[in-house]
C-alpha cells in the first residue's frame, strides 16, 4: 500500500516539477511548482515526517508561491519569449548538470542498500539531565529541542543568511540620492508648470 | 467475508469524513438563511419567508412558522444555482476559469479533518477528542491548507481576464499576505502557554482546548484574541475586509464574470471559511466544549456526554457565525489603503509586542 502510494506521489511530483520546467507559460510554470511542493509535503507524509509536509505546504505552497503568482500577474509576464543567444550555453549547463546528477545517483545506489543512518536522540533534555536524552521523534516537539541545542549553531548561521539576503534586496531596491535628487527636482518643475 | 473485514479499516474513515462533509454543507447552507435572516431583522424588513415545501409546509401550523422562518430556502437557493444556465465568457481561459472554483472550495472543506468538535471519555477515564484526526501540529495544519485558498481567488481574477476581477485578485491577496502574519504571530503566545514544557499535547488544537478547563484564554489573553480575530474577518473575506469582492467599486470582485455552480461554489466556500474560523475561534479563546468559566464540566462519561459537549460546542460555533453576520452588517467596509495600515502599522507591531511580553512572563515564571 505505502510502496504504491510513494510511486504514485512520486510519478506525480517529477512530472509537475518537469512540466514547470518545460512550460514556456510563466503562470502554468508557477501552477506546476505549486503541485510539485504539494507532492513534496506528500512525500514527507509517506516518511512520517508531519510536521516538515505541513512546512513545506505553509512556506512555500502557501506563501513564496503566493508572492510569485502575485508578480508574475502584475508584470503581466505570460509568454516568454525564447532566447537564441543563451540557448546554447544553457543547453550545455543542462547536459552537464545532467551527468554530475546522474554520476552521483550511481555512485550513491550502486551499493547493494542504501545506508541507513541511525537516528539520534536530541541532545538536550528539558528538564536539565544530560543522561536520558529524550529519543527521536517525527512531533513537533522534538525539532524544538534540537533546533535550539544541538543543531543551535547551524540555526543561527541560516538565520543569517536569511538576513543579509534581506538586507541585500532592500540595497538594491533603494534608490540612490542622486536620483531621489533627480526626482524631486522633476517633480518641482512639475509644480511649478 | 474476508474482504470486507480487510478493508473496513479503510472504509469506516471515508464514511467518517463524508458524515462530516454533509453535516458541513448543511451548516454551511443554514449560515447563508441565518446571514439573509439576520441582515433583514437589522435593516427591518421580513426575509426570505415564502419558500414552502409540499409535504412539511402544508402541516397546518408548525408548516407556516417554517415557512416564516425560511426553513425551506436553502434547498431553493441550492436548486438554483444547479438549474441556472451554465454562462463561460468568451474571453476566460477556460482551464484556470473551471479550476478556480475548486481550488477555492477544497482548501475549506480539508481543513476540518483536524478540527476537534467534542470530546469521549471512554470507560478507562482517558479523554479522547472527537475528531477525523487529532495531529500534533493540527493548528499548523489549518494554517497551511487555509494558506491555499487565496490561489482559489487569485485564478479566478486572472483567468476571468478583465478588470474588476483581476483587481479584486491582486487587492486580496496583498491583504490576505499580511493578515496572516499577524494571525501566525498572535496564536504564538497561546500554543507557549497551553504547551507547556511537560505536556504532552505539542501544537494540537485538543491540547489548546484541554488547557483552558476553567479559565478560557480568550479571558486572560484577550489581547491574542483581538488581534486573530481581526485577522479572522480578513483572512475570511468578510466586510469589514471584503476587499476581493467590493461591489460598490469592483462590481462583484473575482467572481464577476462567474455564475450559476461555479459562483455557488464560491459562496459556499465564504461560508465554509466562515464556519471554519468560528471552529478555530471557539477552539482557541473561547474553550472549545468547555462550560462556561469558573465552572467544571457538567457533561458525564460515555456517548451522552460527548454528544452534550458536542452540542455545546455547536452552540458555541452558532453564535461566533452570528457574530461574523451581525459585523457585516454593523460595519461600512474599509478603504484599502486603511485595510494595508491596519494590517501592517497595528495589527503586526501588535502581535510582536504580545508575542515578547508574554515570552518574558512566561521566562520570569520560569526562572523564580
Amino acid at each position: 500500500m505505502l510502496d504504491i502510494l510513494f510511486y504514485i506521489v512520486s510519478a506525480f511530483t517529477l512530472i509537475a516539477a518537469l512540466l514547470m520546467v518545460m512550460s514556456p507559460n510563466a503562470v502554468n510554470g508557477a501552477m506546476c511548482m505549486i503541485a510539485a511542493f504539494v507532492g513534496t509535503a506528500a512525500l514527507f507524509i509517506l516518511l512520517e515526517a508531519y510536521f516538515l509536509a505541513i512546512l513545506q505546504v505553509l512556506v512555500y505552497a502557501g506563501a513564496v508561491m503566493v508572492l510569485f503568482l502575485f508578480i508574475i500577474m502584475l508584470l503581466n509576464v505570460e509568454e516568454i519569449e525564447p532566447s537564441n543567444r543563451k540557448s546554447m550555453r544553457s543547453n550545455f549547463l543542462a547536459v552537464l548538470s545532467f551527468i554530475i546528477v546522474s554520476g552521483l545517483m550511481i555512485s550513491a545506489f550502486s551499493g547493494e542498500y542504501l545506508p541507513e543512518p541511525e537516528l539520534l536522540p536530541v541532545a538536550a533534555n528539558p528538564d536539565g539531565s544530560v543522561v536520558s536524552k529524550i529519543p527521536f521523534t517525527t512531533s513537533s516537539k522534538s525539532f524544538g529541542y534540537s533546533l535550539f541545542s544541538k543543531y543551535m549553531l547551524p540555526f543561527q548561521v541560516t538565520g543569517f543568511l536569511l538576513l543579509s539576503g534581506m538586507i541585500g534586496v532592500i540595497v538594491i531596491s533603494k534608490k540612490s540620492t542622486e536620483q531621489l535628487e533627480a526626482e524631486a527636482l522633476l517633480e518641482k518643475e512639475r509644480d511649478a508648470s | 467475508m474476508n474482504l470486507i473485514s480487510n478493508y473496513l479499516p479503510l472504509f469506516i474513515p471515508v464514511v467518517y469524513a463524508l458524515l462530516m462533509v454533509s453535516v458541513f454543507m448543511g451548516l454551511c447552507s443554514y449560515s447563508v438563511l441565518a446571514e439573509r435572516k439576520v441582515c433583514s431583522w437589522i435593516q427591518r424588513r421580513v426575509g426570505p419567508n415564502r419558500t414552502r415545501l409540499p409535504l412539511i409546509g402544508n402541516i397546518p401550523i408548525i408548516g407556516n412558522i417554517l415557512t416564516g422562518l425560511g426553513i425551506f430556502q436553502p434547498a431553493a437557493d441550492g436548486l438554483k444555482f444547479l438549474f441556472k444556465e451554465e454562462i463561460t465568457p468568451g474571453h476566460v481561459k477556460v482551464g484556470y476559469y473551471y479550476l478556480a472554483p475548486i481550488v477555492a472550495l477544497t482548501p475549506a472543506l480539508t481543513t476540518m479533518v483536524v478540527l476537534p468538535f467534542g470530546r469521549y471519555v471512554d470507560s478507562s477515564g482517558n479523554i479522547q477528542p472527537l475528531a477525523l484526526a487529532n495531529i500534533d501540529v493540527g493548528f499548523l495544519f489549518i494554517l497551511a491548507i487555509s494558506s491555499l485558498g487565496v490561489y482559489g481567488i487569485v485564478l479566478a481574477g486572472w483567468a476571468s481576464n478583465s478588470k474588476y476581477p483581476f483587481l479584486g485578485a491582486i487587492r486580496s491577496s496583498a491583504q490576505m499576505i499580511s493578515y496572516e502574519l499577524a494571525m501566525g504571530l498572535a496564536i504564538l503566545p497561546v500554543f507557549m502557554w497551553s504547551a507547556a514544557p511537560g505536556s504532552e499535547y505539542g501544537m494540537s488544537l485538543f491540547g489548546v482546548v484541554q488547557s483552558q478547563q476553567g479559565l478560557w484564554l480568550g479571558i486572560w489573553q484577550p489581547l491574542s484574541a483581538l488581534i486573530f480575530l481581526v485577522a479572522l474577518f480578513a483572512e475570511t473575506n468578510r466586510l469589514p475586509f471584503d476587499m476581493a469582492e467590493s461591489e460598490t467599486d469592483l462590481v462583484g470582485g473575482f467572481h464577476t464574470e462567474y455564475g450559476a455552480f461555479k459562483f455557488g461554489l464560491f459562496f459556499v466556500a465564504e461560508y465554509a471559511h466562515i464556519i471554519m474560523g468560528s471552529g478555530i475561534f471557539v477552539l482557541l479563546f473561547a474553550g472549545g466544549w468547555h462550560f462556561i468559566p469558573g465552572f467544571a464540566d457538567p457533561w458525564p462519561d460515555g456517548y451522552l456526554g460527548a454528544l452534550l459537549s458536542m452540542l455545546w460546542f455547536m452552540g458555541k460555533v452558532c453564535l461566533m457565525i452570528f457574530f461574523f453576520i451581525w459585523i457585516r452588517w454593523t460595519l461600512p467596509r474599509f478603504r484599502y489603503d486603511q485595510v494595508m495600515a491596519l494590517g501592517w502599522k497595528i495589527l503586526l507591531p501588535l502581535a510582536i509586542g504580545n508575542l515578547v511580553f508574554n515570552t518574558l512572563v512566561i521566562a520570569i515564571i520560569d526562572t523564580f
